[in-house]
């Protein structure tokens, strides 16, 4: 995210963010005439000419490349229906999966109830297409899974990963965010695994505070044990 | 029908003491039930409605689900206590009317064609009701539905006009819905787009299409005071859920 302003404005929908021909429509907002108009609730973000807006609430909305978390829900007879907690459910196909599968027990590879981490590889009229051919994605065996509100995600991932990596070194435990809010930790201790959910919850509750960075810094060394 | 002139409507007295084309005082408020998606709470006077909003999720059974566009569903519930004489809880012809015209009153401003097979729940309760609640309602689900990141075209605000024997009222409370002198109480619930676009609109009672013409005028003036209640509430919620 980038921060060139941090006074950044929030909008309605309905409300002109900027009139003028050179701007152009990004994410949530429409041109009307020779405005640009917001159709979500949300932050404005313009940067060279493009507006946009960041929303602040709502439920996830899936995006191509996006790597979320999900639970098996039915195995077919040519791949698995996964929850990723959108109104749509996703499917991950049988040859999305990296390493053989007997085709006539797909259940051994996964089945229904098992966790799993993987990429949105593509999104049409028909639903979601995942896919967990790149590293670190697949099922997920050990840890803890926990649930923040998936509008909170970015704060937590911080700015190119910053916050996250700070969470990662501090508590020596393995983090994947799911963009739809699902958090999957992994540690050598069942301490440093339960430090790192409580670092990430705090994150998440004071999203809104400014210097965040510093705050956590601060409350990683206070509650280290 | 007469037109009333300047002199008649000062002397026009409304039972509570307000101006003809005032509103009860107004307040509104998102985010007020933090499990939903959406959420808000909107009052006139004593009248206070609260909706939450949920989705869009998998529209469910399944034989409702529409492969063209998402759905919106609206429920509008009247607490039992939310008059003097306890109302027997649960769906009654009004209600489901009610539920109905929310859902009309809000459609036209929503973008929800790229949810398909999905449904946007929207449940609207009046916690104390004293005229104007379906008004109160939309207002309301406008706004949680505007919070739960729903794209739309427009807010919508929504009033209840009255004429009360011949005058033309905003905001009607019960007193005046009762309203039995002269030719009697007719309501007018309106609900308008900030650009003056009339989503829904309904009347119960006599009216000639001049004084209409006047009463949609009217609503036009006292949605815009809504309309800045409604953005002031959903710019200064500080976007938590």
């Amino acid at each position: 995210m980038t921060t060139e302003n941090t006074s950044r404005k929030i909008v309605i929908p309905g409300e002109v963010i900027v009139e003028g021909g050179e701007y152009l429509p990004g994410e949530g907002t429409e041109k009307r005439g020779n405005s640009i108009v917001s159709l979500i609730y949300g932050l404005e973000e313009i940067s060279n000419n493009l507006v946009k807006i960041i929303p602040l609430s709502g439920t996830y909305q899936p995006r191509r490349g996006n790597v979320v978390i999900g639970k098996v829900e039915n195995v077919t007879f040519s791949g698995w229906v996964i929850d990723i907690e959108t109104a749509e459910s996703a499917f991950l196909p049988l040859i999305e999966v990296p390493r053989y599968v007997n085709k006539d027990a797909l259940d051994e590879v996964m089945t229904v109830g098992d966790i799993v981490a993987a990429k949105i590889w593509n999104m049409n009229k028909r639903g979601i297409d995942l896919s967990i051919k790149s590293r670190g994605l697949g099922k997920i065996d050990d840890g803890l899974i926990i649930r923040i509100n998936s509008n909170k995600v970015p704060r937590v991932i911080g700015k190119e990963g910053s916050m996250i990596k700070i969470i990662k070194d501090k508590t020596n435990c393995n983090i994947t965010v799911g963009q739809n809010g699902l958090i999957w930790i992994k540690g050598e201790k069942i301490e440093d695994e339960l430090f790192a959910k409580e670092a990430v919850l705090f994150v998440a509750e004071n999203s809104f505070i400014f210097g965040l960075t510093e705050e956590l810094t601060k409350w990683l060394d206070k509650n280290k044990k | 029908m007469t037109p009333k002139t300047k002199k008649s409507e000062e002397e026009f007295k409304r039972p509570d003491g307000r101006k003809v084309d005032e509103t009860r005082p107004i307040s509104a408020k998102v985010g007020v039930i933090p499990n939903a998606d959406g959420s808000a709470m909107f009052s006139f006077g004593d009248t206070i409605a609260i909706a939450a909003v949920y989705g869009p999720k998998k529209m469910h059974p399944q034989h409702l689900q529409d492969p063209e566009k998402g759905t919106l569903r609206c429920n509008y519930n009247m607490l039992s206590f939310s008059v003097t004489e306890r109302i027997k809880p649960g769906p009654s012809r009004r209600s489901t009317e009610i539920s109905k015209i929310t859902e009309w009153a809000l459609e036209p401003v929503l973008m929800i064609d790229k949810y398909v097979n999905s449904v946007i729940d929207v449940h609207v309760h009046i916690l104390q009701a004293n005229a104007s609640t379906r008004c109160a309602g939309i207002n309301a689900a406008a706004l949680a539905l505007a919070h739960a990141g729903i794209p739309m075209k427009n807010l919508v605000s929504s009033v209840s006009i009255g004429k009360l024997d011949k005058q033309l009222v905003v905001d009607l409370n019960k007193k005046e819905e009762d309203w039995e002198e002269g030719e009697g109480a007719t309501d007018i619930p309106v609900s308008l787009t900030p650009d003056g676009k009339i989503t829904h609109i309904q009347l119960d009672g006599k009216i000639s299409s001049k004084q209409l013409k006047e009463a949609v005028a009217l609503a036009k003036e006292a949605c815009k005071e809504i309309y800045k209640i409604q953005k002031n509430a959903l710019k200064n919620s500080l976007g938590g859920k």
